[in-house]
C-alpha cells in the first residue's frame, strides 16, 4: 500500500480504498444492529424482583435506562408481564426510588396465549378442580410443573393436527357439496357421520386439555387462575444456567422461524411472511426469466439494429428508473382489477360478489413484481448476449445450424450466467419492495400459507404475508412500540438474511455453470 | 527476380496448369457487394475448381473474407449488405430461393482465422453439426467424432480428453478441432479465413499437411497472407486488390511469371 505514494501515484488509491471500506463497516454496522437487537429479544435475561423505597414490589427484566433531558434522575424500563393484573405491559421506575433488587431462583415466567408473559411465583396445582399437592421444594413443584406441561404440549399437538388434516379439509368437502347443484343424500349422510366423529374427538381433546391450571401470584400478592392449556413455554430465568439458557435461546429462535404470528403479530413467528416472501419472489423470478430472457434476445439477436431499437432499449433502461409505488399502482388498475375482474365474471361469478382473483393476491402480486424487474433481467442478458463474440455464432451457423438451433444451442447456453446475473438483481429488488405489494395483494395476517395438500397445492388467489409488509406492520401499525422494536430487529434480519441466502442460491448455480467449460489457468 | 520467388512444394501435375480442364465447384459471375453503400467487391468473374486448393491472396481490406463469406452466404444476417451477380455451386444458384442455407452452410463448412470452438467438451463440438443433422445413435455418434478427429490429424492428442471442455486445449489444437468439426458434417466444400495466421510455425506446418491431404476430397478455398503457404499449398491462386480480381492463375505460373505489374509488386512485396 504504502509503494502507492512511492510511485507518484499521489492519494487516490488512498480514498478508493477508504471509500470501499467505509462501505463494509456501514453493512457490517447494519448487520450487527439488527443482529444484537433482533437475536437479543430471545434470550432469557434475568427477572429482578424489585422493592421500591415505597414499599411496593414488583418482578420485571431490566429493559434500558435513559435520561431525560432537564431531569437529573435516571429512570429504568422494566418489562414486568402480567398484563391482567397491572392492565400494563411496562414500568418506568426512577433509579433512585429502587430500594433492593434480588434475583430468586423460584420466579417463574410463562409464555401465554393470552396476555402475554407472566412473571410470579407457582402456589398450587389443580386438576379437574381437585387441588394437586405440590412438593415443598421449589424445584421439585417446577419438575412436577414441566411434567404437566409436556403432556399439554402433546395434547395441543394432537389437536392441530386433528384439525387441520381432518376437520378442515372435511369442513370444505361439506361446503362444496351444499353448494354443488347434484343432490348426494348417501354421501352427504358419510360426510356428516365423519364430521361428527371427528368433532367428538376434538371435544374429548378440549376436555383433557382444560383439566390442568396452575395457582400463580406475583411478586406483589395477587393470585391468577391461569389453566394449563394455554400456557405455551415456561422458564425459570435465575435458575438456569448457561447451556439452559442457549437452549432457550435456540428454542425461541426456532418457534420464531416456524410459528404463525399471534396477540396482533407481537408474539409467535413470523413462518408464513418468510414463506410467503420467498414463495412470492420465486414466482416472480419464474414469470421475469422468461420474459426477460426473450426480450433481450429480440432486441439483441432479432431485431434489425437501428434508431428504433435504441429507442426501445433507452426506454427499458429508464423503466428500471420508475417508482416501484407506480408499478403498484399499475398492478392494481390493470393485474386486479382489470385482469382480476374479468377472470372472476368468467369463471368464478358464484362466488360474486366477494372476488376471487378480483382482489389482490400472490399471482398479482408476483406479476406486479415481475414487471418492476424486467428491465433488469432484460439489460443483464442482453449485456450477456452482446459479450458473446459473433465469430461463435457464425461458427454454428456455418455448420449448418438454422439461426433457432444457433440460439437455443450456443448463444443462450453462453448467456445463462448473465442471465442468471439479472436474475439475481431482479431477486434483490423484488424481495426488498413493500411498497407495491400493500396495492396489490400482501395481508397483514395470512396464516394460511398460499401452498398446501389441498388442490391446486398452490393457491395463486390467496393473500399473503410479506417480511418486509410485516416489519413495517408490527413496527408501525401496532399499538406497543416497546414490545414490536425487537420484533421489528428480528424480522429485518431475517429478510436480509432471506435475501442473502436467494442470492446464494443463484451465484452458486451461475458459478457452477460458469465452472463447466473454462480453460484451465495457464 | 525469381529468385525472390517462393518455390512450389508440392509435387502438382502439370495438368493442373490447365484452367479448363478441370471441372469447376464454385462459378463466380460479375459478384458485386457492398457494406452499406460502400463497395467491396467489384465484378467478381472467377471459377473454383473441385477438388484443388484455391487460394485468395491480397492486401489487407481488399475483399478476401467478404468473398469468401458470400460463399456460404454468412452475409445473409447482415442487412446492410447489398450484392449484386451470380454464385453457383455445382450449377446451382446458391441464392436461389429455394436453397436451404442451413443445408448450404453444412455443404460449405468455414473455419475462421481464430479458433472458435463452443464452449463444450472436445466430444460435443464435433459432434454438434452431426447432431443437427439429426444423428443421435451414440456409435454412430463415437465413430464420425473419432473418424473426423482422425482426418483433422488431432485423434492422438485429444483420444484421452474427449470429454474434457474444448476451451483447455491449445490455439493450434483448436484449430484442428474447428476443422474437424467442419469435415465431421461431411462438407463438399472448405472455406478457410486465414486458419494459421494465430498459430506458432509448428501448429502451422501441421495444418498445412492437413489441407494438402483433404484435397482428395474437398475443393479448399484459402486465404492467407503468407505467400510461402500459398505457394506451397494452393494449386490456384487468385490475386485481389480493392475488391477486384487482378489475376487469378495457376499458382506456379502466378509466382514465377505474374502478367501484372501490380501482382507482382505485391508478391514480391513492394507494396502491400
Ligand atoms: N461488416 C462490415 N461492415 C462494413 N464494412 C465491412 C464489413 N466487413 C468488411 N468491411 C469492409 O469491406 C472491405 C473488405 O473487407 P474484408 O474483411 O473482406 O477484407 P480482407 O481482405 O479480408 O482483409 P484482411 O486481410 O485484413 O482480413 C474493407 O474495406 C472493410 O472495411
Ligand atoms: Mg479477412
Amino acid at each position: 500500500m504504502t509503494s502507492w505514494r512511492r510511485q507518484g501515484e499521489g492519494g487516490w488509491p488512498w480514498l478508493a480504498a477508504g471509500s470501499v471500506a467505509l462501505s463494509l463497516l456501514a453493512l457490517l454496522a447494519l448487520l450487527v444492529l439488527l443482529g444484537s437487537r433482533g437475536l437479543a429479544h430471545f434470550w432469557p435475561a434475568p427477572v429482578e424482583v424489585v422493592t421500591l423505597e415505597s414499599g411496593e414490589r414488583f418482578a420485571g427484566q431490566r429493559v434500558r435506562q435513559e435520561r431525560i433531558a432537564g431531569d437529573p434522575q435516571v429512570d429504568v424500563l422494566y418489562r414486568t408481564g402480567n398484563r391482567d393484573l397491572d392492565g400494563s405491559y411496562w414500568r418506568w421506575v426512577g433509579a433512585g426510588a429502587i430500594d433492593t433488587r434480588r434475583y430468586p431462583d423460584d420466579l417463574l415466567v410463562l409464555e401465554r396465549e393470552h396476555w402475554g408473559e407472566f412473571l410470579g411465583r407457582l402456589v398450587a396445582l389443580r386438576a379437574a378442580g381437585d387441588a394437586v399437592p405440590l412438593p415443598a421444594a421449589s424445584d421439585e413443584a417446577w419438575h412436577v410443573l414441566r411434567e404437566r406441561l409436556t403432556r399439554v404440549e402433546a395434547l395441543r399437538e394432537q389437536r392441530r393436527q386433528l384439525s387441520e388434516d381432518v376437520i378442515a379439509p372435511l369442513a370444505r368437502r361439506l361446503a362444496a357439496l351444499r353448494s354443488s347443484e347434484a343432490l348426494d343424500p348417501a354421501r352427504q349422510q358419510t360426510l356428516t357421520e365423519q364430521w361428527e366423529a371427528a368433532r367428538q374427538r376434538l371435544d374429548a381433546l378440549d376436555t383433557a386439555l382444560a383439566r390442568d391450571a396452575l395457582i400463580l401470584e406475583s411478586v406483589d400478592g395477587q393470585r391468577l387462575e391461569q389453566p394449563l392449556a394455554g400456557v405455551l413455554a415456561a422458564w425459570r430465568p435465575n435458575a438456569m444456567s448457561w447451556v439452559d439458557r442457549l437452549l432457550h435461546w435456540g428454542r425461541g429462535v426456532g418457534r420464531f422461524l416456524s410459528e404463525g404470528p399471534r396477540a396482533g403479530s407481537l408474539e409467535g413467528g413470523v413462518w408464513p411472511a418468510i414463506f410467503g416472501t420467498v414463495m412470492m419472489v420465486l414466482l416472480m423470478s419464474l414469470i421475469v426469466t422468461p420474459f426477460g430472457v426473450l426480450a433481450a434476445v429480440y432486441l439483441n439477436e432479432v431485431a434489425r439494429q437501428g434508431p428504433l431499437i435504441r429507442l426501445v432499449r433507452i426506454a427499458v433502461r429508464n423503466l428500471a428508473g420508475v417508482p416501484s409505488i407506480v408499478y403498484g399502482v399499475f398492478g392494481l388498475g390493470v393485474f386486479v382489477y382489470g385482469i382480476g375482474g374479468q377472470l372472476d365474471s368468467w369463471f368464478f361469478s358464484e362466488r360474486l360478489p366477494s372476488p376471487t382473483f378480483g382482489t389482490g393476491g400472490l399471482l398479482w402480486a408476483s406479476l406486479t413484481l415481475a414487471l418492476l424487474t424486467l428491465p433488469v433481467v432484460i439489460v443483464a442478458t442482453e449485456e450477456g448476449l452482446a459479450r458473446i463474440p459473433d465469430q461463435q455464432r457464425e461458427g454454428a451457423l456455418a455448420l449448418g445450424a438454422t439461426r433457432y438451433e444457433m440460439l437455443r444451442r450456443v448463444v443462450l447456453p453462453m448467456a445463462v450466467p448473465a442471465m442468471l446475473t439479472g436474475v439475481i438483481l431482479a431477486v434483490a429488488r423484488a424481495a426488498g419492495e413493500v411498497a407495491p405489494l400493500m396495492l396489490v395483494g400482501v395481508a397483514r395476517l395470512a396464516p394460511q400459507l398460499p401452498l398446501d395438500g389441498e388442490f391446486p397445492f398452490l393457491h395463486l388467489d390467496s393473500k399473503f404475508m410479506h417480511l418486509g409488509y410485516h416489519i413495517y406492520n408490527i413496527g408501525f401499525q401496532g399499538g406497543d412500540v416497546e414490545r414490536a422494536l425487537p420484533l421489528v430487529y428480528a424480522s429485518a434480519l431475517l429478510l436480509v438474511v432471506v435475501i442473502v441466502v436467494l442470492n446464494l442460491t443463484a451465484i452458486f448455480l451461475r458459478h457452477h455453470l460458469r465452472a463447466r467449460h473454462r480453460a484451465p489457468e495457464r | 527476380m525469381s529468385a525472390t520467388l517462393p518455390s512450389r512444394v508440392t509435387s502438382a501435375s502439370a495438368a493442373v496448369t490447365d484452367f479448363a480442364s478441370t471441372a469447376s465447384c464454385f462459378e463466380i459471375e460479375g459478384l458485386c457487394l457492398a457494406y452499406d453503400g460502400k463497395q467491396a467487391l467489384r465484378n467478381l468473374t472467377l471459377r473454383i475448381p473441385r477438388q484443388r486448393v484455391t487460394a485468395f491472396i491480397g492486401p489487407s481490406g481488399c475483399g478476401k473474407s467478404t468473398l469468401l463469406r458470400v460463399l456460404n452466404r454468412l452475409h445473409d444476417l447482415n442487412e446492410d449488405v447489398s450484392r449484386q451477380g451470380r454464385v453457383s455451386l455445382e450449377g446451382q444458384d446458391i441464392h436461389a430461393p429455394q436453397v436451404d442455407v442451413a443445408e448450404l452452410r453444412r455443404r460449405v463448412g468455414m473455419v475462421f482465422q481464430t479458433p472458435n470452438p463452443f464452449p463444450m467438451s472436445i466430444y460435443d463440438n464435433v459432434a454438434f453439426g452431426v447432431r443437427l443433422q439429426g444423428i443421435k445413435r451414440k456409435r454412430v455418434l463415437d465413430e464420425i467424432v473419432e473418424w473426423a478427429l482422425d482426418s483433422a490429424a488431432l485423434w492422438d492428442e485429444v483420444k484421452d480428453r474427449l470429454h474434457g471442455s474444448a476451451w483447455a486445449l491449445s490455439g493450434g489444437q483448436q484449430q484442428r478441432l474447428v476443422i474437424a468439426r467442419t469435415l465431421a458434417v461431411q462438407p463438399d466444400v472448405l472455406l478457410l479465413d486465414e486458419p494459421a495466421s494465430a498459430l506458432d510455425p509448428i501448429s502451422t506446418l501441421k495444418i498445412e499437411e492437413l489441407i494438402r491431404s483433404l484435397k482428395s476430397r474437398l475443393t479448399l478455398v484459402l486465404v492467407t497472407h503468407n505467400m510461402q503457404q500459398a505457394a506451397r499449398v494452393s494449386d490456384y491462386t487468385a490475386f485481389l486488390q480493392d475488391g477486384e480480381l487482378v489475376e487469378y492463375a495457376a499458382t506456379d505460373n502466378l509466382f514465377t511469371n505474374p502478367r501484372l505489374r501490380r501482382t507482382e509488386n505485391y508478391i514480391t512485396g513492394r507494396m502491400s
